[in-house]
């Protein structure tokens, strides 16, 4: 296959927060720089972001990114690395006033500084009261993040392949990756982009499971991606079920509104949370707050005919402090649950929302390819957002650090690219035979004939993650459950499509998405299985304690073989003194 | 109930046609789960869609003659037959799937950054809440293109009229108290076209999904050039 060819000096795969504030520094430092995104930039799934993003700017209560880094620790349940949440806490007050610069129009206090609303999980002094650290524009902080970040990448002529599929990583045989392999959606034809140094910023996973808060995008497909280049994945077992998503639909109601005082109900009326979490309540960490509403329902006393739900209310706090704070939210139990919040409490279940887990990174963004915690990183690969894992999050993550994640991490590997760079400043060689695997992979779907259709192998799939890995796991249900998934796998070689046209073929499309997502899959439901304790988001009635003798680890996860290997939590930070496992309660 | 889309696939269609689908309605749907529905029974069918919930803005299509995003158009306001075409005035890609270039480039047009001259302060530039009011209602665009595409004066000159989202994001810039590039901001909007092809017929009011109003702060703009030019 004759392929067109495009050199830059860095590929970027995704234009969410992580991506378009890495191009940002990029194209500001006047690198030349593509970015590849399948969906036009501000489609990209940061713009569902409502409640916000942690700084300890201390605008509303005293703060301090000491504090911010204490309740991160405690909040990833000690699976978290401490250099690396050190320097996120630190990094995000700077992150946050650029952001402002840059133009977010951020709510504001009576004083003109930004309005910063409490979330679950936020302390003052390492476990007091309740802080106020997450920065907000109303209930939707990531659109105008988004929105912003994308206008400042016009401004500084970032260069966009919008609507333009990533099929694989391109690399040599020393394992450096030199570029990937790309769709054009629109016409079909593929293209290869070369470039000194890639970074992954794909997003998350969520369409792994049936009912999430992810859009239609979230299918792994950086991760997916990592794992077909040899390179493991970090954490896996970890995903978080946000705890109130619209009942039965799984779109997201932000922690904020619980941030602002609305509080969660069972059918007797009962403010079920003090029971599980007498300090914090509503706003104790997700994990808490999802099995406490699990558990809910399990013992009977769930809401509506079928009693598979709790209420959400918020009525008490009055029109006004929900059309100001939460309009976004009043506009979606509208239009999906049928109630004005104004007058009717709000029905939500859990739902599958954020991968703590992801393609593992140093502190610098750059993807480490082994268990070895002092190996080197791979030369020229960067992740960042929600498909890294640089650990900040552990096992579990609490509420607006995921925006800070992808933008603390997204900027700093921009810097760090940029310094790279400057020290390798010639392009590698690329063969064609580098290239063939992925021409392979996109050619496989040309295969014409009778076989199982994508969407109804995407159904079964979807609903065994979450019938095998969903918020309590025990041996039997997931030993079975990566069988099944196992054998979906073997299932993906007898799907063919039944539309094979070049211009905008969205079954080819979802096709591979489908391919990337039974890859994630998978080394969710392995790592799950293999991990015997209880810890964040990963909950084993089996083994209900956390075990830091033998479980404070790392789990890594390859394809091949669906292998597993261990590697020890960084629990030294940078400068101050490491914060000793304690148990967690809220 | 039946629904009615539009199909072209420019690779084996002379020209455009319509082709109906029986689907299963259910409590709550949405136009976007039946046209889910309806690719569950055609995989070739084209569309395009993520969030689900009305914040990423790239399900707008037109349905009975008027734009919407159809993953919160529920069903059961729609009438029956149900129509669904692609956006008016857009050249069509394939099915439902339009090329909005011409829109986005727009959008490009009227410098969507902020711009400020003075040196940034350490922390955040301040702004006071009724200051910061002045956004709401301009900030919260999608970029779906509802508006634009439902809009005649588009229709007749897409690349000389801005078109109502691109005027709304200019506006929502000259409303922030923080900017400093007012001048030519107003400067860069002058002539017959780019502005002042707007008729204030509000088939943008009328589609907006996010109940924006573009034709007032189309209205703001014009108030502010006579202002300044008195």
């Amino acid at each position: 296959m004759a392929l067109d060819k495009q050199r830059f000096d860095t590929l970027i795969l995704g234009a969410g927060g992580a991506g378009l504030n890495a191009a940002l520094q990029l194209a500001n430092a006047n690198l030349k720089v593509a970015v590849v995104s399948k969906v036009f930039p501000t489609r990209s799934h940061t713009v569902a972001a409502q409640g916000g993003v942690n700084a300890a700017l201390a605008n509303v209560l005293p703060d301090n990114w000491h504090w911010h880094m204490f309740d991160t620790v405690k909040g990833s349940d000690y699976l978290g690395d401490q250099d690396a949440i050190e320097y996120m806490c630190r990094e995000a007050i700077p992150t946050v006033y650029e952001l402002e610069h840059n133009g977010v129009p951020f709510s504001r206090l009576p004083n003109g500084k930004i309005y910063q609303r409490a979330f679950g999980g936020q302390s003052q002094n390492f476990g007091g009261d309740q802080a106020a650290r997450t920065c907000a524009a109303a209930d939707r902080t990531g659109h105008a993040i988004l929105h912003t970040l994308y206008q400042q990448n016009i401004r500084a002529k970032t260069h966009f392949y919008d609507e333009y599929f990533a099929v694989d990583l391109i690399k040599d045989e020393e394992g450096v990756v030199l570029g990937a392999l790309v769709l054009n959606i629109a016409t079909g034809e593929p293209l290869l982009i070369e470039s000194k140094t890639t970074l992954l910023a794909t997003g998350g996973c969520g369409q792994v499971f049936r009912t999430t808060s992810n859009a239609h995008i979230n299918t792994g497909d950086g991760m997916a991606m990592a794992l077909r280049a040899g390179l493991p994945l970090m954490d896996m077992e970890f995903f978080q079920f946000h705890p109130t998503g619209i009942a039965g639909k799984g779109m997201l109601i932000t922690e904020g509104v619980r941030g602002e005082g609305g509080y969660l109900i069972n059918k007797d009326g009962e403010r079920f949370m003090e029971k599980y979490a007498p300090n914090a309540k509503d706003l104790a960490s997700r994990d808490v707050v999802a099995r406490s509403i699990v558990t809910e329902v399990r013992e009977g006393r769930g809401c509506g005919p079928d009693g598979d739900h709790v209420m959400l209310k918020v009525d008490h706090l009055g029109e006004d402090v929900i059309a100001k704070r939460l309009p976004g939210i009043r506009e979606s139990s509208k239009i999906f649950a049928g109630v004005d919040p104004v007058q009717d409490p709000i029905p939500v279940f859990p739902t599958a929302h954020y991968v703590m887990g992801g393609i593992p990174t140093d502190r610098f963004g750059r993807v480490m390819p082994t268990a070895s915690d002092d190996g080197d990183p791979l030369p020229g690969l960067y992740a960042a957002g929600e498909c890294a894992c640089a650990s900040v999050h552990g096992a579990n993550r609490l509420g607006g650090n995921s925006l800070l994640d992808i933008l603390v991490f997204g900027r700093l590997a921009g810097h760090n690219i940029i310094e790279y760079v400057k020290q390798n400043s010639a392009h590698r060689p690329l063969s064609d035979d580098s290239v063939a695997q992925s021409v392979d992979r996109l050619e496989r779907w040309d295969v014409k004939g009778e076989g199982i259709t994508v969407s109804e192998l995407r159904k079964e799939f979807r609903k065994t993650m979450e019938d095998h890995a969903g918020v309590f796991r025990v041996e039997d249900m997931m030993a079975d459950g990566v069988e099944k998934v196992k054998a979906i796998r073997d299932k993906l070689k007898d799907v063919r499509l039944t539309d094979h046209s070049a211009t905008f073929n969205t079954n080819r499309t979802e096709a591979l998405e489908l391919e990337n997502l039974i890859d994630v899959g998978l080394s969710i439901a392995v790592s799950a299985l293999h991990r015997k304790e209880s810890r964040g988001a990963h909950s084993r009635p089996d083994f209900p304690k956390r075990e830091d003798g033998e479980w404070m680890k790392h789990t890594l996860y390859w394809k091949e073989g669906d292998k597993l290997e261990y590697k020890g939590v960084r629990s030294q930070p940078l400068t101050v003194e490491s914060f000793p496992p304690k148990e967690r309660v809220y | 109930m039946k629904v009615s889309v539009y199909r072209y696939n420019p690779e084996t269609d002379n020209e455009p046609y319509m082709q109906e689908f029986e689907i299963e309605p259910r409590q709550g749907m949405m136009l976007r789960d039946a046209l889910l529905a309806v690719q569950d029974q055609d995989e070739s069918f084209t569309f395009r869609h993520s969030c689900g919930e009305g914040v990423c803005g790239s399900d707008g299509v037109n349905v009975n003659g008027s734009n919407k995003l159809a993953c919160i158009t529920p069903m059961s306001e729609l009438k029956e037959p149900v129509e669904v075409r692609p956006f008016p005035g857009r050249p069509v890609i394939r099915d439902l799937v339009v090329d909005m270039s011409q829109f986005y480039a727009q959008y490009k047009q009227v410098d969507p950054w902020l711009i400020r001259k003075e040196p940034m302060p350490e922390q955040e530039i301040l702004q006071s809440p009724e200051d910061r009011d002045k956004l709401d209602g301009l900030y919260e665009c999608i970029m779906c293109g509802c508006c634009s595409t439902s809009c005649p004066s588009f229709w007749w000159n897409p690349d000389k009229f801005l078109g109502p989202q691109a005027l709304l994001s200019a506006c929502r810039f000259l409303a922030d108290s923080r900017d400093q590039a007012k001048e030519e901001r107003l400067d860069n909007l002058e002539g017959p076209y780019k502005l002042f092809r707007c008729h204030t017929i509000m088939n943008c009011v009328e589609s907006c999904p996010k109940n924006l109003n573009p034709t007032k702060a189309i209205g703001h703009i014009k108030a502010i050039m006579l202002k300044d030019a008195i």
